[in-house]
C-alpha cells in the first residue's frame, strides 16, 4: 500500500477515534487503566535511562570542553540545555515509542485477529474510539510527568558526577545549571512531548487496528509502528523546533 | 425473521457470494452449511453488516439493513448477539466483566442490577462461581458458554453463531448446540448458525441452507437431507463413511416402513 494511502487511512481512523465516546463512564475507566499501563509502568525505565544519560553527558561535556578559555559554568549549562531541549522530550519519546508503541500495537492487533474488535463492532460500540482514544488520552496526560521526571533525574545524574568524581566541582555544576536559564525550554519540551505522545499512541493504534492475518502479522505491525512513530517523531521535532524556537 | 434477497459479494474480482436468497425464521435452528471457504463467514458478516454486499437486500423483520442510516444500524446492533468462532472474549476483563460489558455500554441499570443480570446469564449457561476468573484461565467449552452469556445479556432478537463447535470435543459440542437451541426457543430468537459439524446438522437442522462455492445449492430440513438427490449436497454430507452408513440404515428403515 502506498504511503499516501496509509496517511488517508490513518486520517479516516482518527476521525472515528476523535469523537465523543459512546459511554463516558467506560472510557474514563479505560483512560485510568491506560495511564497506569502505559505511563506509570514507564516511570522506572525513564528514570534509569535519564539518570545515566545525565551523568554521561556531564562527563562527556566536561572532557570535550577542557579549555581554559571556556567559562567554568559551561558543563552544567550544556548538560541542562541538552536535557531540557532534546533528551527529556525527543529521546525519551523515541524510547517510549519502542516500549509503549509496540505494546499498544500488539494489544490492539491481537484483539483484531481474535475477533474481539469485531465483537465490539457487532455490539454497536465504536471500537476505534473505545480502544484507541483512552490510550491516546492516557499517554498524553501522563507524558508531561515523565518529561519532568526525566529532566530532574538527568540533572541529578550530572550532580552525582560532580560529587563522586573530581572532573567538576559541585559548585561549578550547580552554578552552570542556573546560568542563562530559559524557563520557556521546559514548556517547549512539554509541548513537544504532548505531540509525540499523541503520535506514538495514534500510530501504534492505527497499525494494530488494521492488522490482517495472524500472530506473525501482529509482530510485524508492532515493529512497523515503532519504526513509523520514531520517524514521525523526528520530523515533528524538526517542525516544532522551527515553529517554537526560531 | 431475516430475509435475504439476491445478496452478492465480490472481493477484487472473486465472486464469493452469488445472489443468495433465503429466509430464516425465529425460534428454530437455522443452519448454514458448506465446505471451508464456501463463503459461510462472509455471508454471516454481510448479514450483520461487518461487510457490505454489492447487491441485494437484507431484511430484519422488514427493515433493510442496507438502507439504514448510522443511527438505525446502531439501534439494530443492540438487538443482535453474536458468538464468534474463537469466542472473542475480552482478554483484559474478567468473565463477569465480559458478560456485563454490553450492559455497561448500553443499559442505564445500576451496578448492582447489571451484576445481577450478568450472573443470571452465567447461570443460564450453567456456569457458576467463575466470574472472577480471566478468559485465559477457563477451558474452550467454558469460553463458548461465557460468550453465549455475553451474547444474550441484552436479550437479543437475532443471534449469530459462527462455527460454535469448532475446536470442541464431541460431548461439549452437543452441550453448546443444545444450549443455543434452548435459548433460541425460550426467547423466540432468530438464530443463524454456521457449521460443518454433521452431528449438529443431523440433530438440530430445522432449516438448513447449503452453500457451495458461494451459491445456495440446497435448502431444506434435516429430514429431507437423507433423501435428497442433490449430488453436491450428498458429496458434502456423506463424505465420511460413518454418515454414509447412517444414511443407508435410515433409508433402509424408511423402505421397511413404506
Ligand atoms: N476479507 C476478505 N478479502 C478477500 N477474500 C476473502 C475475505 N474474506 C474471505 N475471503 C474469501 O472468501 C471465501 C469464503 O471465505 P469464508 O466465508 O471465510 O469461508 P467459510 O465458509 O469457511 O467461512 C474464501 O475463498 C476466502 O478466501
Ligand atoms: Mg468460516
Amino acid at each position: 500500500m502506498s504511503a499516501l494511502n496509509k496517511v488517508g487511512e490513518y486520517t479516516l481512523l482518527m476521525q472515528k477515534v476523535l469523537t465523543r465516546p459512546d459511554r463516558f463512564r467506560e472510557t474514563c475507566k479505560q483512560i485510568v487503566r491506560e495511564m497506569n499501563n502505559l505511563g506509570v509502568s514507564s516511570i522506572i525505565i525513564v528514570l534509569i535511562i535519564s539518570f545515566f544519560i545525565g551523568a554521561v553527558i556531564t562527563i562527556q561535556i566536561r572532557l570535550r570542553v577542557d579549555n581554559p578559555m571556556l567559562p567554568k559554568y559551561t558543563t552544567g549549562l550544556v548538560t541542562r540545555d541538552i536535557l531540557l531541549l532534546e533528551f527529556s522530550s525527543t529521546i525519551m519519546c523515541l524510547l517510549l515509542a519502542g516500549k509503549v508503541g509496540s505494546n499498544i500495537a500488539s494489544e490492539i492487533g491481537t484483539m483484531r485477529i481474535t475477533e474481539q474488535i469485531d465483537a465490539l463492532d457487532i455490539m454497536g460500540v465504536n471500537s476505534a474510539n473505545f480502544l484507541i482514544l483512552p490510550k491516546i488520552v492516557g499517554l498524553v496526560l501522563f507524558s508531561p510527568i515523565l518529561v519532568i521526571f526525566s529532566m530532574i533525574i538527568g540533572i541529578v545524574g550530572g550532580y552525582m558526577v560532580s560529587i563522586f568524581t573530581d572532573l567538576i566541582t559541585t559548585d561549578n555544576y550547580l552554578y552552570g545549571l542556573q546560568t542563562f536559564f530559559v524557563p520557556f525550554y521546559i514548556k517547549y519540551s512539554i509541548i513537544k512531548t504532548l505531540v509525540y505522545s499523541f503520535l506514538i499512541a495514534s500510530i501504534a493504534g492505527y497499525y494494530g487496528y488494521y492488522v490482517k492475518g495472524g500472530s506473525l502479522e501482529v509482530g510485524k505491525a508492532s515493529t512497523d509502528s515503532v519504526v513509523m512513530s520514531s520517524i514521525t517523531i523526528l520530523i515533528a521535532d524538526l517542525v516544532l523546533t522551527q515553529l517554537l524556537l526560531t | 425473521m431475516i430475509e435475504l434477497k439476491s445478496v452478492s459479494k465480490t472481493f477484487d474480482d472473486k465472486e464469493v457470494l452469488k445472489s443468495i436468497s433465503t429466509s430464516f425464521l425465529p425460534g428454530q435452528t437455522n443452519l448454514v452449511i458448506g465446505q471451508s471457504g464456501s463463503g459461510k463467514t462472509v455471508l454471516m458478516k454481510c448479514i450483520i453488516g461487518l461487510m457490505t454486499p454489492e447487491k441485494g437486500e437484507i431484511n430484519y423483520d422488514g427493515r433493510n439493513l442496507l438502507n439504514m442510516n448510522r443511527q438505525e444500524t446502531k439501534m439494530l446492533r443492540r438487538e443482535i448477539g453474536m458468538l464468534f468462532q474463537n469466542s472473542a472474549l475480552f482478554d483484559s476483563l474478567t468473565v463477569l466483566e465480559n458478560v456485563m460489558f454490553p450492559l455497561n455500554m448500553f443499559s442505564n441499570m445500576r451496578y448492582k442490577e447489571r451484576a445481577e443480570r450478568a450472573l443470571s446469564c452465567l447461570d443460564r449457561v450453567n456456569l457458576h462461581d467463575i466470574g472472577h476468573l480471566s478468559p485465559a484461565e477457563i477451558s474452550g467449552g467454558m469460553k463458548k458458554r461465557v460468550a453465549i452469556a455475553r451474547a444474550i445479556t441484552l436479550k437479543p432478537k437475532y443471534l449469530f453463531c459462527d462455527e460454535p463447535n469448532s475446536g470442541l470435543d464431541p460431548k461439549t459440542s452437543i452441550v453448546i448446540d443444545q444450549l443455543i437451541k434452548e435459548i433460541t426457543q425460550e426467547y423466540n430468537i432468530t438464530t443463524i448458525i454456521n457449521t460443518h459439524d454433521m452431528n449438529s446438522v443431523m440433530e438440530n437442522g430445522d432449516n438448513i441452507v447449503f452453500i457451495h462455492e458461494g451459491k445456495l445449492e440446497w435448502n431444506g430440513s434435516k429430514d429431507k437431507i437423507i433423501t435428497s438427490s442433490n449430488k453436491k449436497l450428498n458429496d458434502f454430507i456423506f463424505a465420511s463413511n460413518l454418515f454414509k452408513k447412517v444414511k443407508n440404515i435410515e433409508i433402509g428403515l424408511m423402505e421397511d416402513e413404506g
